[in-house]
Formats: C-alpha cells, sequence, structure tokens
C-alpha cells in the first residue's frame, strides 16, 4: 500500500510542487507564508475548475479545446445580462452561466458523438465560432467594472472561513468529481472507455454516450469559471482566457493524464493545474520575467510527458514490436 | 472508436457494380470542393465590384500562400497518422532567429539560411521527440508550440525587430512577373513537389500505408519512424521558409507574429479531405481549399466584415464540411 503510494505520480508531483516551493522561499521567504499561498490557490482555481472537465475528456480519448472560447462566452453573456439587468440575483446568474456552457459542452459532444466527427476537429471549429460569437453579440465592446452590479462581482471575493468563494468552488468541484470518477458508473465508464473502446462496448457501455457527458462535464465547468473569471476580473471582451485551452492541456499532462486516454486521476489535473500556478506567480517574485512563463511551461509539458511515458513503458516480453513503440 | 469501425466497414465492403473512373472523380472530395471555390468566387463577383481586379486578386494570394506551403507538408504528416500543431511557434522562433542574425550584420543569404536552419531544427526536435522518445504527436507539439515562441518572448519580450534588408524584401513583396508574385510562384512549385512526393513516389506510398496500417507498414519493411521524422524534418522546413516570406512580407518581427496559424493550415488541410485520423487525402484537394480559405477571407473583406466574424466561417467550414456528407449518408440509410 505505502509503497503504491511512493510509487503513484501523483506524489511524485506533488514533490516536485513542494521541492519548487522551498525553492522560490530561499529567495524570497514570503512566498511560503499562509495568505501568500492561499492566493497562490485562488489564482489558481479557474485552471483548477478547467482541468477537472477537461481530464475528464481526456480520459475518454476526446480532447476539447473550446473550454477558454467557451468560458470567455458565456462570461460576456453573463455580464451582458447583468449590465441590462443589474438586480438579478446571483444564484440566478450562476445558473445561467452552468446552462450556457452545458450547452455548448452539448453541441461538442453531440458533434462527436452523432457524427462521429474527431474530437480535435470539432472543439477547433467551436472554439473559433465561440470567440465569434461574442464578437457579434459585444460589438467588440468591453463589459467594464463600473457598469456591473456590485453583487455580481462580489459573489467570487466573498469570504468563507478565511478562504474565498472562488477557491471553494475549485474544492468542491475537486470533491464531486473524485466521488464521481472513483464512486459511480460513469467514472467506471469513462475509464473503461479510454482504456479500451471496444471492450468498452461489449461490456455495453455506450461509447459515444460517454464522451458527450464528458463534453457536457467539460462545457458546464466552463460556463461556471466564465462567470467567475469575469466577476473576478471585473471586465468581460472578444480575448478574455485567450489561449488558456493550452493550459489546461498542459496542466493535465502535468499530472499524468495520458493523452491515449483511460490513465489519470481528478488529483493528478489538481496538482498539474498547482505546478503551473506555482510557477506563474513565482516568476514575478523572484525577478524573473513572466515573458519566460510561455517556454517554462512548454518545457514542463515535454518534460512531464517524456517522464508518464517512461512510467508506462509496459514490462515483460514484446513479441512482435508494434510501428508506434517503434524506436 | 466508432469513427474507425466505419471506415474499416467500407474498406472491407465488396460492392456490387464499380463505378467509372469519370464518375468516381466527379464523386469525388476535390471536386465539390472545387464547385464550391467557383461557386464562392462567383458570389464574390457579383457582390462587390472591387473583386474582378488583377492586381486585387494577386494581393488576395497572399493570404494564403504562407500558411498552404506549411499544409503541404502537415497534409503528409497527417496522412501518415501525425501532428504538428508547433507550425506557427516554429516560425515566430524562425523569424526571431532571423531578427537576431539581422542584428549580428548578417545579408540577405545569411537570413534565409538562418530561416531555413531554425525550422529544420525545430522540426528535428519535434521529430525525435516522436519518433525517438515514442510520445505521442499531439502533446509534443502543444509542449514544443508553447516552448518555441516562448523562447521568442524571452529573446524579444515586447520589443521586436526591424530593418530588414531591401534585397530581402522580395520573398514576401516581389513580383515575378506582373502580378504574379513570388509566394505564388513558389506556392505552385511546392505543390507540384509534393504532389509529386505524395502521389508519385515511394515515399509517398510508405506515407499512405503507415497512416493506415503503421505495425501494417513495419512488417512490410518500411522504416516507419525515419518516415515520420522526415515528416516533421519537412514540416519544420516548410515553416521556416513561411518565416521567411512573412517576415520579408511585414518587415519586422515580433513574438505574437503568425499567432494562430496552426489552426488555420489544420483547417485548410482537413477542408482539403485530409482524414485526420490519418491514412488519406490528396494534395490538389489541399490546394484547392487553400483557394477557398483564400476567397472567403478575401471576398467577406471586400465586404467590411471583421476578422473575427470571418474566423467563424471558417470554424463552421470546418465543421459543415465533414458534418454534411455524414448527415447525408445518415439520411439517405433511413
Amino acid at each position: 500500500m505505502l509503497q503504491r503510494i511512493i510509487r503513484a505520480r501523483e506524489t511524485l508531483l506533488l514533490g516536485a510542487i513542494l521541492v519548487l516551493i522551498a525553492l522560490i522561499s530561499t529567495r524570497f521567504p514570503g512566498f511560503i507564508a499562509p495568505s501568500n499561498l492561499a492566493r497562490v490557490f485562488n489564482d489558481t482555481s479557474p485552471l483548477i475548475l478547467l482541468a477537472i472537465g477537461q481530464m475528464i475528456v481526456i480520459l475518454t480519448r476526446c480532447i476539447d479545446l473550446s473550454v477558454a472560447a467557451n468560458l470567455a462566452l458565456t462570461g460576456m453573456v453573463v455580464a451582458m445580462v447583468n449590465l441590462s439587468f443589474p438586480g438579478l440575483p446571483v444564484a440566478l446568474i450562476v445558473v445561467l452561466a452552468i446552462a450556457l456552457g452545458t450547452a455548448m459542452g452539448m453541441v461538442n459532444g453531440l458533434l462527436v458523438w452523432k457524427l462521429a466527427i474527431p474530437p480535435i476537429v470539432v472543439t477547433l471549429g467551436t472554439m473559433t465560432i465561440f470567440r465569434g460569437i461574442i464578437f457579434l453579440i459585444s460589438d467588440g465592446k468591453w463589459v467594464n467594472s463600473h457598469e456591473m452590479s456590485a453583487a455580481f462581482k462580489a459573489f467570487p471575493r466573498a469570504e468563507f472561513l478565511g478562504l474565498p468563494m472562488l477557491s471553494w468552488t475549485a474544492i468542491a468541484a475537486v470533491l464531486l468529481f473524485t466521488v464521481v470518477m472513483t464512486r459511480t458508473t460513469f467514472g467506471r465508464a469513462a475509464y473503461a472507455v479510454g482504456g479500451n473502446p471496444h471492450a468498452a462496448t461489449y461490456t455495453g457501455i455506450d461509447v459515444g454516450r460517454t464522451q458527450f457527458w464528458a463534453f457536457t462535464i467539460s462545457g458546464a465547468l466552463a460556463g461556471l469559471t466564465g462567470y467567475l473569471w469575469v466577476s473576478r476580473y471585473a471586465v468581460a471582451y472578444v480575448d478574455i482566457a485567450g489561449g488558456f485551452e493550452l493550459d489546461v492541456v498542459a496542466a493535465c499532462v502535468i499530472g499524468g493524464i495520458s493523452i491515449a486516454g483511460g490513465i489519470g486521476t481528478i488529483g493528478g489535473a489538481l496538482l498539474g493545474a498547482l505546478f503551473l500556478g506555482v510557477i506563474k506567480n513565482a516568476l514575478p517574485v523572484i525577478n524573473i520575467s513572466p515573458f519566460w512563463q510561455l517556454a517554462i511551461s512548454g518545457a514542463a509539458i515535454i518534460i512531464a510527458v517524456a517522464v508518464n511515458a517512461r512510467a508506462n513503458c509496459e514490462k515483460g516480453r514484446i513479441i512482435l514490436k508494434s510501428a508506434e513503440h517503434a524506436a | 472508436m466508432s469513427p474507425t469501425d466505419q471506415t474499416s466497414d467500407a474498406r472491407s465492403a465488396i460492392p456490387d457494380r464499380l463505378q467509372s473512373q469519370l464518375e468516381q472523380r466527379l464523386k469525388s472530395w476535390e471536386s465539390l470542393l472545387l464547385l464550391v471555390a467557383i461557386a464562392i468566387f462567383v458570389a464574390n463577383s457579383f457582390a462587390s465590384p472591387y473583386f474582378l481586379n488583377a492586381w486585387n486578386l494577386s494581393d488576395a494570394t497572399f493570404n494564403f500562400t504562407e500558411k498552404a506551403m506549411i499544409a503541404f507538408a502537415m497534409a503528409l504528416l497527417i496522412i501518415s497518422g501525425e501532428i504538428d500543431l508547433s507550425v506557427a511557434a516554429i516560425i515566430a522562433l524562425a523569424s526571431t532567429a532571423m531578427g537576431a542574425a539581422l542584428q549580428l550584420g548578417a545579408g540577405t543569404p545569411v537570413l534565409i539560411l538562418v530561416g531555413l536552419g531554425t525550422g529544420l531544427l525545430c522540426g528535428a526536435f519535434n521529430g525525435f521527440l516522436v519518433t525517438r522518445m515514442g510520445l505521442p504527436s499531439i502533446v509534443v507539439t502543444i509542449g514544443t508550440m508553447s516552448l518555441f515562441r516562448g523562447i521568442s518572448y524571452i529573446v524579444l519580450g515586447d520589443k521586436s525587430f526591424q530593418g530588414y534588408p531591401s534585397d530581402f524584401a522580395f520573398f514576401g513583396q516581389g513580383y515575378v512577373f506582373w502580378v504574379i508574385s513570388f509566394e505564388i510562384v513558389l506556392f505552385t512549385i511546392l505543390a507540384v513537389i509534393y504532389g509529386i512526393v505524395l502521389h508519385k513516389t515511394n515515399f509517398g506510398r510508405a506515407v499512405y500505408a503507415i497512416g493506415n496500417n503503421p505495425t501494417g507498414a513495419l512488417f512490410s519493411g518500411i522504416r516507419v519512424a525515419r518516415v515520420k521524422f522526415i515528416l516533421f524534418l519537412l514540416t519544420g522546413l516548410m515553416a521556416g521558409v513561411a518565416a521567411i516570406c512573412l517576415t520579408s512580407r511585414l518587415g519586422s518581427t515580433r513574438p505574437s507574429i503568425a499567432f494562430g496559424w496552426e489552426l488555420e493550415v489544420v483547417t485548410m488541410v482537413v477542408l482539403g479531405g485530409v482524414n485526420i485520423l490519418g491514412g488519406s487525402g490528396t494534395i490538389p484537394g489541399v490546394v484547392i481549399a487553400a483557394f477557398v480559405m483564400g476567397l472567403v477571407t478575401f471576398g467577406l473583406g471586400l465586404l467590411n466584415v471583421p476578422g473575427i466574424v470571418m474566423s467563424i466561417v471558417i470554424g463552421s467550414l470546418l465543421i459543415g464540411v465533414i458534418a454534411l456528407p455524414r448527415l447525408w449518408t445518415m439520411w439517405r440509410q433511413r
């Protein structure tokens, strides 16, 4: 049991994050102050939320590149709704955001399920379409802080037991989806579909339907994050979270989720996101230009996927070498 | 996955009557696409009086020539079952390398070598990670996409390289003859070369074989890893060529150069009828797809449609061209 925990990739990643934090604190001791670590966690919460959805999608052998565009479109819509009806309660706004995100996720899911279009093509397409729709509905204009109602902006900042609601949302999502992925038939089905779609079909699992629900969950989380993002930064425009989908995929890959499907945990996605979050927050503290961030996360993806591939190498005698593993 | 099931069923099915060659040609993806291209061309010339003008049309080709050069190599790569999402980042890095060489006083020939060399190096790096280390190309190239562009950002930050020599401007701005630009000539030559390589050589045969069944290809004596490595090299090289043309056309280098192009290149390839799962596709299809995308962008531009709205059209085109034939089959099977 203990050996299994030590060998798990999550432990390795957690170790890497702790070493990273320790290294940073040697140059800037204030970084390990609990209040600062809480701030880093809060800052990483949107990435955690999206990484959870992306993890489920990748688990079923798909990929969702439209999450950032979904987030931006939902954010713009709820910001404009707030602009027109400032009296609308925040609970209703949150429901609207989740519903919108879910609908967009379902569009992706239906195209993958019913028309069997490769997921990368579907989400590349919907990504550009969603961004374009933001421009159409907003006319390229911004919704600024002073145009949003106080209640709209207050929710993600409201503190509960010392942590902002944004952090609590991420924590709740991690707990909820850990249960969903390990304790429900959907979770089992998602692992089965990713591990071996043919075998999953023979055991009576509908592969397409499972992928559809994975996309729907990813969309719902992206919608929720859309509201949180816009209200936290108190601004909505066409390009918010531009390119963020790659950070999300990066978080998953670093978290040990196999892009070939079937392997990965919610904990891995959480740690992968935190790893990127710590780097992002540490760079300005230790006086490295923020321009380094892109290259560092790129290098982290490559190293992570190489390490994971080594760990996944099946032991035993290979009689017929398959071309994919040909050296 | 269900899509692979469908194609393997279709392949193993034996038809009771063979189609004539002419019938096959007419029903092919390429002729459908050509029809779309002609329709867009006609619609455009009715929609705007400025469309049918030799100089305007010549200008319009700059919309797609650079992307199409990469799309040729990308088509081969996708047919072989891999993908390279780092091409736009390679352009950024190659352009930055050329800018850096310029600061050290390099002349045009050296700039060209630096651009091509950087492209080859980046392609070799991708190819090494995919074929030697056995990593999935989609993750590797998402990683190198951040890495390559990240290096550009480290070098340049919010600054830019400018002041390229005047004879360097020929590659992106020069005309060979009347309205025929250097880029369209290069585009044509590359289209012919890639068409011959893919459709008339052993190497092209090997690319199809690998895409259809990599293990089968390995057992029939094809050096799968080597072919794939060469394809990554070629894609990197083409990104280098595109970097030279684009840098020369813009006359400056910023780290955000060619941002988001990888998606347009992939769209072009898929629109051209190349199966994203590998195994099938043609160069003529990609050429027509390049024209379709160029004409749509140019036509909408003449009508003062903003660029981001064009991206809706491109995105719908990407999904639509794959979805419509499938919807049609589903409807006919009812």
